[in-house]
């Protein structure tokens, strides 16, 4: 067995040293890597495919916009019922009563487990499977309903944890003011809750923006698309991807900042402990 | 009638027995002190009165009416007892001032303009009027300390319960939260208060009752608790406690 520093010496080389030339050789494989990649692409095709000016700006004129406001109008109900459902949904986990606990769990398993994509497929079928059915505020109830109901599964979770954190000496100090339990709950406990799980839940949102595209399986009609669907449309049309980049992009512009949101709010949560 | 009669009160954690039998009672304006040492179950015994802990088998009657019953209203019982904790429990989202004004308007369906004005009376007896918009995290340990005590006088409570109040704080910080609670006492509220201050004990209390294992060893006016214990078990707490240097030989 050798030693560490038998190996220093045969090689010649202090531990500094290679750690150095470790990094000269990861810099040369990237240098190789995009000398490659500029020589062998052929960077017209690729421009002329991926970001032709002509198909961005008739995006803009097709109504990209109209389609962008749709994805925050889809996303910001959906969240609004995830929040509402979540928060129940963290009550009734912690509840006292049993049946209430079993409930939530298998809610939160049930569509924490699932792939979101089945619960849109299942929603694009009710109306077939139950005739004449119509959920209210068509197109905008049934996509809620659907992005609304699994975030709900999620973001219970994160607020019960929320709530698991909050110290029991608030509960304590709110209960022995004479507070209900309800009260000390909704004035106490809850506002430090969602204070504590604001960076989670900003994640969440991140995550509800992205699949408010999965909307377009749902089947709605051109003029409810929000992004991916007016992305997809027009690609397929112009059958060049410029159209569906420039939608990807809309959605950066949402989330990219919300990222950013995230990682403050985790600092400064960080910075207040 | 006493104000607080607690009567064979047992209560376990599990197999742990803490509370084995407490009898004794607290008369209005009376400031009882309990000592006593870790683990004899002084905040157990402290947290059966407002009903935190739920005991086993005994009856808490405050003001003639048993809070342990099943028909006696529990929120209502327990806005007459102020509780002060020994971490302060303030709310800390909520300022110095929605801090002391939360519970009377919720509770007590008090205006928000009348518990303002109880809540800015209550702080400036506890001598901080000049923090009203500050928000908990801003006060050090002693301040805090006292926003707890003028939250809970903001519900002209007939009780103040102390658990250990200064034991959380800087010991150049006790003498502002005792000052306060020395002039409470003065002022004629009925105190029930665990404390490891020996000297505020002997100097405020009227009455002061040892525990030890779960039961009251010894109780009586201070100077007789404190200034000359009958019991063994009292002596060698005292000694441990006014001479905390001393070694026991074993
Ligand atoms: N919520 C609880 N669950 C389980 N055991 C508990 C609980 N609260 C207290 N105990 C136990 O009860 C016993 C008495 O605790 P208690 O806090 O009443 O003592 P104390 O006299 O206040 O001590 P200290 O001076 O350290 O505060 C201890 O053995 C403790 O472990
Ligand atoms: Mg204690």
């Amino acid at each position: 067995m050798s030693r560490p520093t038998d190996i220093v010496e045969r090689k010649g080389l202090s531990p500094r040293q290679r750690a150095q030339r470790s990094r000269w050789i990861q810099y040369g494989i990237l240098v190789a890597l995009l000398i490659v990649a500029g020589v062998s692409a052929d960077w017209g095709q690729i421009g002329s495919v991926f970001f032709k000016p002509e198909y961005i700006k008739s995006a803009f004129e097709d109504g990209l916009l109209q389609a962008l406001v749709k994805t925050l109008e889809y996303t910001a109900g959906a969240f609004v019922i995830g929040l509402l459902g979540g928060t129940l949904l963290a009550l009734m986990r912690l509840s006292i009563v049993g049946p209430y606990r079993w409930i939530a769990t298998a809610y939160i398993e049930f569509f924490r487990g699932l792939p979101a994509i089945v619960v849109f497929i299942a929603f694009s079928l009710l109306p077939l499977a139950f005739e004449g059915m119509t959920i209210p505020f068509d197109p905008y109830g049934t996509v809620w309903l659907a992005l609304g109901i699994v975030a709900a599964a999620y973001m219970a979770e994160v607020i019960r944890a929320g709530i698991q954190a909050v110290p029991k000496g608030q509960l304590e100090a709110a209960r022995s003011l004479g507070m209900p339990a309800g009260l000390a709950t909704r004035k106490i406990v809850l506002p430090q809750a969602f204070r504590i799980v604001l960076p989670p839940l900003t994640n969440d949102l991140i995550l509800l923006v992205k699949d408010s595209s999965l909307v377009f399986i749902i089947g709605t009609t051109a003029s409810a698309y929000e992004l991916t669907g007016f992305g997809r449309d027009l690609a397929n049309t112009y059958a060049n991807l410029t159209p569906l980049v420039t939608a990807g992009f809309c959605y950066l512009i949402i989330t990219l900042p919300l990222g950013i949101l995230v990682r403050r709010l985790e600092a400064k949560a960080a910075r207040a402990r | 009638m006493a104000l607080v009669e607690i009567k064979n009160l047992h209560k376990s954690f599990g197999s742990n027995h803490v509370l084995r039998g407490i009898d004794f009672t607290v008369e209005q304006g009376e400031v009882v002190c309990v000592i006593g040492p870790s683990g004899s179950g002084k905040s157990t015994l402290l947290r059966c009165v407002n009903l935190l802990e739920i005991p086993q088998e005994g009856q808490v009657i405050v003001r003639g009416e048993d809070i342990c019953d099943r028909d006696c209203h529990l929120d209502a019982a327990r806005s007459q007892i102020g509780m002060v904790f020994q971490q302060f429990n303030l709310f800390p989202h909520l300022s110095v001032l929605a801090n002391c004004t939360v519970a009377q308007t919720t509770v007590l369906k008090r205006g928000s303009a009348e518990a303002e004005k109880i809540a800015r009376a209550n702080l400036d007896r506890v001598g901080l009027n000049d923090k009203v918009k500050a928000f908990p995290m801003q006060l050090s340990g002693g301040q805090q300390q006292r926003v707890a005590i003028a939250r809970a006088l903001s519900m002209d409570p007939a009780l103040m319960l102390f658990d250990e109040p200064t034991s959380a704080l800087d010991p150049e910080l006790v003498g502002d939260v005792l000052t306060v609670m020395r002039k409470l006492a003065l002022d004629g509220m009925t105190m029930l208060v665990v404390t490891h201050e020996m000297a505020f004990a002997r100097e405020v209390a009227d009455r002061v009752v040892f525990m030890d294992g779960g039961v009251i060893v010894e109780q009586g006016p201070p100077a007789e608790v404190i200034g000359n214990p009958q019991q063994e078990r009292t002596q060698n707490f005292l000694r441990r406690v006014l001479n905390p240097t001393h070694v026991e030989p074993t």
